[in-house]
């Protein structure tokens, strides 16, 4: 006879903590980021990318990139994508800006303005998938390409030119930029939207947890027709996920509206993909169900590193693109392989 | 107490998909503190008219009523504020969510106030393992997925979690076809327990052995269409037997009736 005291059931093997920790959907990307680091570290030319004042270069990036990756994840986790969602960093920036410099509007309430603008976009995107039936692939696609053509026509019919500008003689610029586009910890002067993204991040892990909603993102992703059979609003949440994703990018057009005092009318497009790759890598099942905020976070964290770190090794940056798509590659790769060896589950 | 109102009610209810017809003017009624067995072949309807009962789908012609008035589910989170909880014959769970969370779906227990409003896991996981093992299922850990559980285990997850929540109607779609013997009686028990707290059952089975140890009231569906209605007292366990199987495999049947 052992001697256990607490008889814990004989069916369950003892899972190590490694087996445990292999068993997180973001262990890949925290594999990767340690990777990517230490390469980066390596044939860094300037002697600071391991450092904080690397850390404030690379974390700008991963937060710019990572407020938005927050809610792809948990739009992902809820099955679906979001194709423009980085078209909506222009369009937003492009709204909060023309109304602050045509319309000669307070910067805070061009903000809440803009803010509910983006939920409206959000909830389009979420109305039309849910009630069409398309995949949200394609009604995003569709609204991608709307939001550019839009970005370019109104800015020009507006302003005659390709961009918004002009945005720091709103009254509130100053308060708006404490907030929104300041920097921190000097001398390293991290920027204060890394810690906009910890925060969400923060929340959105609570969310995803430990919360009734993230219980139903979990489920509308997984199976839409039992969530749907149980109980859960699916309808509901789906469209608030598409809300959440469109407020996020808005939140980054704000953020660089204030930080460049302009917007460009082609700003953002392209990053929906980067986006996405950030989820993935980060552990995120594209086809839905799976996934963490946290995992999302390393992927941006990621990207951020890429970015930062082939430009510190004096390379040319057209060379990240190519490293992007190695990185997506080699993380689902370690994801699938992790979870086949460490998982148990029948998929 | 002379409770006549039915709980449930179909009136000419027809539901079809485009062109498949899937019922044909059919009429129930699902009484409190009974248990009502639809039987029928494969094919027959019969999931088509519980998914009406329970909100899935709308009837694309007739009336369903709760305790005699019209009502209109326009999906099955309206039934189930009614108190009509349903195991679906795909059992309606996430393969990838745990077990706990699989059975309090959409209905989850909730701690704090808002805006801290958070799951009650230590609650949600104590009811779910408790709930299980009542039923004779000793789950190894309530954060086990769905997707790992025997299909026998995923049927009692489904179960238990139809039974705790259906304070009113509980409705089974083939809800044995995948379990033990032993889960199996337990099943039938419930049904008859739930039948005396006054809830309506209504229980769909292949097995007419099965329907004529709980049933109280009989419906024949074959082909969309509702072929006949017995009570208990007007149909003897062959005839049902013979109704359902059509008489060929009745040897076989009735051995297996006596190992029941
Ligand atoms: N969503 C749907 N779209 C099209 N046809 C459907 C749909 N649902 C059911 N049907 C059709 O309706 C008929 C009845 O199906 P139903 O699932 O109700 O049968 P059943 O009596 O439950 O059969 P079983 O005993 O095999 O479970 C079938 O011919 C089926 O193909
Ligand atoms: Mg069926």
């Amino acid at each position: 006879m052992s001697t256990v005291t607490a008889p814990a059931d004989e069916r369950v093997a003892k899972t190590s903590v490694i087996t445990r920790l292999m068993r997180r959907p973001e262990i890949g990307a925290l594999m990767g980021l340690i990777v990517v680091y230490i390469f980066f570290s390596v044939v860094d030319q300037t002697g600071t990318f391991s450092g904080l004042t690397g850390a404030a270069r690379w974390t700008d990036v991963a937060a710019t990139t990572g407020i938005v990756v927050v809610a792809v994840s948990l739009l992902m986790i809820g099955g679906e994508f979001d194709l423009s969602a980085g078209v909506m960093i222009g369009t937003a920036g492009l709204f909060a800006g023309l109304l602050i410099t045509e319309y000669q509007m307070g910067v805070w309430l061009a903000i809440f303005l803009t803010f509910i603008f983006a939920a409206g976009i959000g909830f389009i995107n979420g109305w039309l998938v849910m009630t069409t039936g398309l995949p949200s692939f394609i009604v995003t696609l569709a609204m991608f390409f709307s939001l550019r053509g839009i970005n370019l026509g109104v800015t020009k019919a507006i302003t005659d030119t390709v961009r918004v500008a002009g945005v720091d003689e709103g009254a509130g610029f100053d308060s708006a930029r404490v907030v929104f586009a300041s920097e921190i910890i000097p001398p390293y002067n991290f920027k204060i939207a890394v810690v906009w993204w910890f925060v969400l991040v923060a929340i959105a892990t609570w969310v995803l947890t430990r919360t009734k909603f993230g219980n139903w993102i979990f489920a509308v992703g997984g199976d839409k027709n039992a969530a749907r059979n149980t109980g859960v609003p699916v309808r509901r949440t789906k469209i608030t996920l598409f809300m959440l994703t469109s407020m996020s990018a808005a939140l980054v057009g704000i953020i660089s509206l204030l930080r460049l005092r302009s917007m460009q009318a082609g700003q953002g497009v392209g990053e929906e993909f980067v986006f996405i790759i950030a989820a993935v890598v980060g552990g995120c099942l594209l086809t839905g169900g799976y996934g963490s905020a946290i995992g999302g976070a390393i992927g941006s964290a990621i990207i951020g590193m890429a970015f930062i770190g082939i430009a510190y090794a004096r390379w040319n940056t057209d060379w990240s693109w190519l490293f992007l798509g190695l990185i997506l590659f080699a993380a689902v790769l370690v994801n699938t392989l992790i979870s086949r060896r460490f998982q148990g589950v029948r998929r | 107490m002379t409770d006549v109102t039915p709980a449930l009610q179909l009136v000419d209810v027809s539901k079809s998909f485009g062109s498949v017809i899937a019922l044909r003017n059919v009429s129930m009624h699902v009484d409190n503190g009974s248990v009502t067995c639809v039987l029928g072949d494969n094919g027959a309807g019969k999931s088509t008219l519980i998914k009406i009962l329970s909100g899935v789908h709308e009837p694309s012609e007739g009336q369903l009523l709760v305790n005699g008035a019209p009502k209109r589910f326009t999906s099955p989170r309206d039934a189930l504020e009614d108190g009509i909880a349903t195991v679906f014959q795909d059992l309606a769970t996430v393969p990838l969510m745990s077990v706990w969370r699989n059975f309090f779906l959409g209905n989850e227990p909730t701690e704090w106030p808002w805006p801290f409003r958070r799951l009650n896991a230590k609650k949600a996981k104590s009811i779910c393992k408790a709930e299980l093992l009542d039923m004779g299922i000793d789950i190894r850990d309530p954060e086990q997925p769905v997707g790992t559980l025997s299909g026998g285990e995923r049927q009692a997850v489904a179960i238990a979690r139809a039974v705790h929540f259906g304070a009113n109607v509980l409705i089974l779609d083939e809800p044995t076809s995948a379990l033990g013997v032993k889960q199996s009686g337990v099943v039938l028990k419930y049904i008859l327990q739930a039948k005396e707290r006054g809830v309506a059952v209504v229980f769909i089975t292949h097995n007419p052995h099965h329907a004529y140890l709980v049933g109280d009231r009989f419906y024949l569906l074959n082909r969309g269409q509702m072929m006949a209605e017995y009570t208990r007292s007007e149909v003897s366990r062959d005839e049902l037997v013979k109704a359902m199987a059509g008489g060929a495999e009745l040897e076989a049947l009735a051995h297996e009736l006596e190992n029941l």
